[in-house]
């Protein structure tokens, strides 16, 4: 049995309660609970270190993302000639040809998505960092759009691997995958973790007042 | 549409077992459990996160879904995928040719992660749901480790991607309309399938309604004592649900 008597007037949460919530299955347990004894998470009322761990995801996807946009993402074989096409240069050929809805799929995802992403993250990141007020539920729902959407970055890595599967006409024609294949993905997966580090419950940590700080086990 | 309840924070000075509340796992407000009807969907009232949707016999679909992608998936893996025609050559691609054109190009890894992505990942998580959800149906109590299988396939699903291959196939023909005949083979089709199948089962999925379920080892714990004729088949289209 719980006393909440001594909750505040504000959403009663259960770090308030004095327990700690498991993220996967919702229950509660008393605090001081590592381990949800239903499930087999690792629970914590916060996870204290989650920011580190973004930041850290999140200049590794940074890394990756700068060199993914500088060399060929397909290398394209035509009569013996080689010539290699980048994220961007391979949406404007295909804008060139007509093709303007696909060439604006591949902007998206591999341009828009990715950028707008690591400005979400980091803006995330230091709104909890340096608790400011701004619009709880805005920010919630900033993380989950960005959790949604963040996977499907990967269609173009998706789209150089039928191609080259595809495409191996002999000496007609023949796609190859390019060094930025790689390095993209990774940014994809390195941004996808950095995401998934955030504890959400602190974005809701800067309406209230200071509680002392869990012990780091 | 389903309607949609927000769950009335738990009020200050009461009390209650630990096994009727609820926490949001997005900003961990607090509230006492109260089980929607069918179809219908309670909500965080603070961040609005789904907390409970029961759909009517979900478990029964979650498993059929995983049985089909798993029939859909490994069959889709021996069948051609694509194949194009052009200058009087021809070259056919199967999905797995598809992960593999990495490793031609040095990138070996990047060949195993695509794969996982669009193959052994979403094997995994229908073997897993059929493994830790399977025998309730069989109104048999739920294996050992069928707790962890559960919590895996869920920490797994972001990372199934075959529906987002499926896309990339899309954007990749368009790209090559122009220059070549294209063939589109059964597999194309199955990896088609299978992104329907899995937008259902993720509409299906209720995490709280899965906990409940392994905890007390009845497919649908709430619709026991609620009604309990179609409790068993569960297949009844409810208008609610959608």
């Amino acid at each position: 049995m719980v006393d909440a008597s001594h909750l505040a007037d504000s959403t009663p949460t259960a770090r308030k309660a004095g327990l700690v919530a498991c993220t996967h299955c919702t229950r509660v347990w008393p605090g001081g609970t590592t381990r949800c004894p239903r499930c087999g998470e690792a629970v914590r009322s916060r996870d204290t270190r989650s920011l580190s761990r973004v930041w850290a995801w999140w200049v590794v996807g940074l890394i990756c993302y700068i060199p993914a946009n500088l060399f060929p993402m397909l290398e394209t074989t035509f009569m013996m000639r080689t010539s290699g096409d980048t994220i961007v240069g391979g949406a404007v050929v295909l804008m060139m040809h007509g093709a303007v809805p696909v060439a604006i799929v591949i902007l998206v995802a591999s341009v828009c998505i990715p950028v707008a992403k690591f400005i979400a993250v980091a803006y995330l990141a230091l709104s909890v960092q340096y608790r400011w007020k701004s619009d709880s539920l805005k920010r919630l729902q900033l993380y989950e759009v960005v959790e949604f959407i963040g996977r499907w970055s990967m269609i173009d890595v998706f789209v150089v691997a039928v191609l080259s599967a595809l495409v191996q006409l002999s000496v007609f024609v023949s796609i190859h995958p390019g060094p930025a294949a790689l390095t993209f993905a990774m940014s994809v997966v390195f941004t996808m973790l950095s995401a998934r580090s955030f504890d959400s419950r602190q974005i809701w940590d800067s309406l209230e007042p200071d509680l002392p700080e869990e012990p780091e086990t | 549409m389903s309607s949609t309840t927000d769950l009335q924070p738990l009020p200050p000075g009461t009390s209650a077992a630990l096994d009727d509340l609820i926490a949001c796992p997005s900003c961990d407000a607090l509230y006492r459990v109260e089980v929607p009807k069918h179809g219908e969907r309670a909500v965080c009232a603070r961040c609005h996160h789904v907390l409970i949707a029961p759909i009517q016999g979900a478990i029964l679909r979650i498993v059929a879904l995983s049985l089909t992608i798993l029939v859909l998936l490994i069959t889709a893996i021996f069948q051609p995928f694509l194949k194009i025609e052009a200058a009087g050559l021809s070259h056919s691609s199967s999905i797995v040719d598809a992960a593999l054109s990495f490793s031609e190009a040095h990138m070996i890894g990047l060949s195993v992660a695509v794969l996982a992505l669009i193959v052994f990942i979403p094997i995994a998580r229908a073997l897993l749901l059929i493994f830790s959800l399977g025998p309730l149906l069989l109104h048999r109590p739920a294996l050992r480790g069928a707790r962890s299988a559960f919590r895996w396939a869920e920490a797994m699903r972001p990372w199934s991607m075959a529906e987002i291959f499926v896309l990339g196939v899309g954007v990749a023909l368009v790209k090559i309309v122009d220059m070549a005949r294209v063939e589109l083979g059964l597999a194309f089709w199955m990896f088609a399938a299978l992104v329907v199948i899995t937008v259902l089962q993720d509409g299906f999925m209720c995490r709280w309604s899965v906990w409940a379920a392994l905890d007390s080892g009845h497919p649908d714990p709430f619709n026991a004592d609620r009604d309990d004729s179609d409790a068993e088949t569960g297949l009844r289209e409810e208008p609610g649900h959608g």
